[in-house]
């Protein structure tokens, strides 16, 4: 077995501001987590806020153990409710993207 | 009965049933043959009459009345627009009388000028007459005369929407002439819904108008939602956006939204078919999507985060164009429900549609300076505990009708900045005269760098609080040092104060009340604002 799976992560909606103003990034994620159970996307939130964000501000990120509310997971163009949620098991070249809802008009 | 086997009888069974299905296929091709055979009598017929009649009676009475025909001004042809009768609480800016160019025996369902001012779009199979006479009924109703409102509304004032309301309680202001573009310099100050209106009827004076010039509260959405077809969503708070959602649901409206910030925007069609609570057929809600509000410190405004004319203008285009397609095609005309009310359209019947496929839901993001620009995601269905829209919703017209429904603390409000004592603290004027006397003292200013460079004080160091934390911690500020740290408002400055603090400065390290809104004020008014 693979030790990393490789995705694309993406932040959008200000959200980049929170990961060194960057949209696009390539993690290479360990295919099971500390308690040897496959990657999902909740293990991917926690390596996200311990690993690459870079801002104090967490809470706009996370919340409660979850994506705070106002944020959509989408996982290949779907939304992660569509996938099961944080249980959705990771793939190599799964294309993960954290939209921060808009309110401005 | 020894004679038979069961096996024989299964099997004359088998066989019976077998000549039913090959009689039945024979009859429904014979039925089929039939009705093509009828179709093609009935076309002969028409054809054979056609080439043997000449032109028909009444084809010979309309030209011979066109040729003896003389202009005059008067008119007795059919009004074709439905006469409004005024809302109470409503200021009807009713369409203007226009010339009448028709002659009296007019027969034709459009008038002569709607056939030139809509040609382009008619001659389209997507709109055709059906659509046009669809859009000439329709009651569409623009909650917020903004960056979306204003290019939303003009293209439905445009494609010859019937009845449009404009609901906006603000003023214009010459800060927001850049995106909203209904709204002119001559207009600052003048209410944002009058300003549309006039912008609007200059562009197509055939639209009945209608103005709420008061913000949308819960107490009055119901009542007016249910005068209308259609509701767009061009608000730019979440506590409106939630509120306009429900009433959306009770009302049984489709409900187009949108919105925007800095380079992007987003727009998803909700409630759309329009089924009462509890029917799973209906589109989800604001609150399917959402079902807890954001954070009130995560919520950006355009003021505070800024925003790109040409962004929020495309998502108010799309909106537009959202509504267009769905009145053209019927979907709200609709059958909602038995007890449901739906739009009353009385006059000019345009035949009622089959009911919409719902197709999946979809929300459309559009980042201006991302590649792709457009991306289209598949989202959820109707949420099975939605308080708007579930079988056990808790959100009824009793408790929104009430005002029960406390939309701003639902979704919070942000408490002011006070991280900071008074002796941690210094007002604008007393800084002015304490800088002049202390030369060693540094100034931080703490706003982004790209605010930094439209105006800044002399000597003034920029350190974007975005990075702030970092910087200390590069121990690239002095902490032995007597330091004052200013920014826009008074807030980010009061943090920056606590990570000096926090990162042992020895020296007095103050923030500047109020920051530049309050410098301004005070000391400088020929301090630009932004
Ligand atoms: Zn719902």
């Amino acid at each position: 077995m693979a030790d990393n799976i490789d995705i694309k992560v993406e932040f959008t909606g200000g959200l980049e501001m929170l990961f060194s103003d960057k949209r696009n990034h390539k993690i290479s994620l360990p295919a099971v987590d500390s308690d040897g159970q496959p990657a999902n996307v909740a293990f991917l939130i926690k390596y996200l806020c311990e690993n690459v964000m870079k801002s104090q501000k967490k809470d706009l990120f996370v919340l409660d153990g979850s994506v705070r509310p106002g944020i959509l997971v989408l996982i290949n163009d779907a939304d992660w409710e569509l996938e099961g949620e944080d249980q959705y098991e990771l793939q190599a070249g799964d294309n993960v993207v954290f939209v921060s809802t808009l309110h401005g008009g | 009965m020894s004679g038979y086997s069961t096996n024989s009888i299964d099997s004359t069974v088998a066989r019976l049933r077998q000549r039913v299905q090959e009689t039945e296929a024979a009859l429904a091709s014979l039925k089929r043959d039939l009705a093509n055979a009828e179709t093609q009598a009935r076309e002969a017929h028409d054809l054979s009459q056609a080439y043997q009649g000449g032109m028909p009676l009444g084809w010979q009475e309309d030209v011979f009345a066109a040729l003896s025909h003389t202009l005059s001004n008067e008119s007795t042809g059919p009004e074709p627009y439905q006469s409004q009768t005024a809302d109470h609480g409503v200021e009807e800016a009713g369409e203007e009388d226009e010339e009448e160019e028709e002659p009296g025996d007019w027969k034709w369902p459009l008038r002569a000028e709607e056939y030139r001012r809509y040609g382009r779009q008619l001659i389209m199979p997507e709109v055709g007459l059906q659509g046009q006479l669809r859009l000439r009924n329709a009651k569409v109703l623009v909650v917020g005369a903004g960056g979306l409102g204003c290019p939303a509304a003009a293209y439905l004032a445009g494609a010859g929407v019937g009845t449009l309301g404009l609901v906006d309680g603000d003023t214009v202001e010459i800060s927001n002439l850049h995106r909203q573009v209904a709204h002119s310099s001559q207009r600052v100050g003048m209410k944002k819904v009058d300003s549309a209106v006039e912008y609007l009827r200059g562009l197509n004076p055939n639209v009945n108008y209608r103005c709420y010039r008061e913000h949308l509260v819960p107490q009055q959405a119901l009542e007016v939602f249910s005068a209308y077809d259609l509701v767009l969503d061009c608000t730019d708070h979440p506590t409106s956006r939630y509120l306009i959602s429900d009433a959306c649901v009770l009302a049984g409206k489709p409900l187009v939204s949108a919105s925007a910030l800095r380079t992007e925007g987003q727009l998803i069609v909700l409630n759309n078919p329009p089924r009462r609570p509890g029917d799973t057929d209906g589109g989800p809600c604001y609150r399917c999507v959402f079902p807890k509000p954001p954070p009130a410190e995560s919520v950006v405004s355009c003021g505070e985060g800024g925003i790109l004319g040409p962004v929020v203008g495309a998502m108010g285009v799309l909106q537009a164009l959202e509504a267009i397609k769905l009145i053209a095609r019927g979907d709200h005309l609709s059958t909602v429900s038995d007890d449901t009310p739906m739009a009353d359209s009385t006059d000019g019947e345009v035949p009622s549609p089959k009911a919409p496929t719902a197709s999946p839901p979809t929300m459309l993001l559009f980042s201006a300076y991302s590649s792709p620009q457009f991306r289209s995601i598949r989202m959820r269905s109707r949420r099975p505990n939605c308080a708007a829209c579930s079988a056990q919703a808790t959100i009824t017209p009793e408790s929104l009708t009430s005002g029960s429904l406390d939309y701003v603390a639902f979704c919070g409000v942000t408490n002011p900045v006070t991280l900071l004592g008074q002796e941690e603290r210094i007002t604008p004027s007393d800084f002015a005269n304490l800088a002049l006397a202390s030369p060693d003292a540094v100034l931080i200013d703490v706003r982004d760098t790209t605010q930094f460079e439209l105006c800044n004080l002399p000597g003034s160091i920029n350190i974007p609080w975005s990075k702030f934390p970092d910087v200390v911690k590069q121990e690239a500020v002095p902490l032995g040092k007597d330091v004052f740290v200013v920014c826009k408002l008074g807030n980010d400055s009061q943090m920056a104060v606590k990570v000096l603090q926090e990162a042992g400065s020895t020296g007095r390290v103050r923030d500047i009340k109020g920051g530049f809104r309050a410098w301004k004020a005070e000391v400088d008014p020929s301090w630009p604002e932004y």
